[in-house]
């Protein structure tokens, strides 16, 4: 993809982001859906295969998911051109992800620690769990569908369910199972 | 989540960090640990090994890391950083956190962007895709259990869950209408059973 970007593109791109940043409750993969609509949809900066390799390889990587959030900064950039770009967009949408959520959290996080028998807190706590547990199946929906085309989409949505159950009902280490997903796709057989 | 359990005032954590750079490499070894999502490396290191919090402390630190905007696990190292060194503490846990990750996270994908033309190279992606799906559905549903407490009771929460469910994967609402749609009434209804309870 050849793309070219504005200083206004990119002030839009970290603005979005910074904008996404205190609604990332339940955690920045929270944030996949509304990315989606926005860096593939409606702006074009990204492709299908870009997006949900972003999220793939974050998942592979060891660290927190937050990462790739980087990876689809780093790819905006590598799509207008060189690695400098690449770095531009890497930072802008981690600096623009983390700053709101981050101050916040710090503040805030010691103001509910003092009130955390306030009504108001319990309240917001409560309200919240459902939403977040949602998100999450969700998130997981929509990133399924979207990596499933047409071929194989029976066989790759049991892969799918499997490793739900697997990681919900077992102890076993999820490196075995990105291990199992990669070369089954590998073979061609997902 | 359901309330967290208040922390016994007597009981404290057996330990803290000694120092600032002590703070960067736990956190750092913390981070590279985790594949495919840092939370249960963190209980392990930090509650059972290191010792830096309680049990307790770390169930209550959670609520507040997971309801908090931003990324889960990166909201607890600000957290625990800023209680012991303040503000310095919070940063260089963060860095911690993702500084050595981040790395590693684009140099796989410089590697994948050399071979991604390769039908392989393509089908193990898919594959890993798959299963992070999985993966991300898997904490969704371990967190099940805990709605099981919740004062809305559980009606209130099956329908909310159901709702939100619908609204974001299949009607693609944005976030924030979710939020706001579905969040505000319940924020109310959960007020409102506090009152009764």
């Amino acid at each position: 993809m050849n793309l070219v970007m504005t200083p206004s593109d990119w002030l839009a791109f970290f603005g979005h982001f910074l904008s996404l940043s205190l609604l990332a409750v339940g955690g920045a993969i929270a944030l996949a859906p509304d990315m989606h609509r926005y860096l593939v949809d409606e702006r074009l900066w990204l492709s299908d295969p870009e997006f949900s390799s972003s999220i793939a390889l974050a998942q592979a990587a060891p660290g927190p998911n937050v990462l790739f959030i980087a990876l689809l900064g780093w790819n905006v950039g590598l799509n207008t051109g060189g690695y400098g770009a690449a770095v531009l967009g890497m930072l802008l949408a981690m600096c623009g992800v983390l700053l709101p959520s981050t101050a916040l959290t710090y503040s805030a996080s010691r103001w509910a620690h003092r009130n955390r028998t306030h009504r108001a807190v319990r309240a917001f706590k409560l309200a919240m769990a459902p939403i977040v547990i949602a998100l999450l199946v969700a998130t997981a929906w929509l990133l399924a569908s979207a990596l499933y085309g047409k071929a194989h989409a029976g066989i790759s949505w049991l892969l799918t369910l499997a490793c739900t159950w697997i990681v919900w009902r077992t102890r076993i280490h999820m490196l075995w199972l990105l291990g199992a997903g990669a070369l089954l796709g590998a073979f061609g057989w997902v | 989540m359901a309330v967290a359990p208040v922390a016994q005032d007597d009981e404290v954590a057996a330990a803290r960090p000694e120092s600032l750079s002590d703070l960067f490499w736990s956190f750092s070894l913390l981070a590279l640990q985790g594949f495919g999502g840092v939370l249960a490396v963190v209980q392990r290191e930090l509650v059972e090994k290191k010792r830096w919090l309680t049990l307790d402390e770390f169930v209550e630190d959670w609520a507040v890391a997971q309801i908090m905007p931003g990324p889960n696990v990166v909201n607890l190292s600000l957290m625990i950083g800023g209680r012991h060194f303040g503000i310095r503490g919070a940063l260089v846990a963060l860095a911690g956190m993702l500084t050595f990750p981040m790395v590693i996270v684009l140099l796989l994908a410089m590697l994948f962007a050399g071979i991604s033309d390769e039908p392989a190279a393509r089908g193990a992606l898919r594959g890993l895709g798959a299963v992070a799906a999985g993966l991300i559905a898997a904490t969704g549903l371990k967190m099940l259990p805990a709605l099981r407490k919740n004062t809305m009771g559980p009606t209130a929460c099956t329908i909310i869950a159901v709702l939100t469910f619908a609204a974001i994967a299949v009607a693609r609402v944005p976030l924030l209408g979710v939020l706001l749609g579905l969040g505000l009434p319940a924020c109310v209804w959960a007020w409102y059973r506090l009152g009764r309870a």
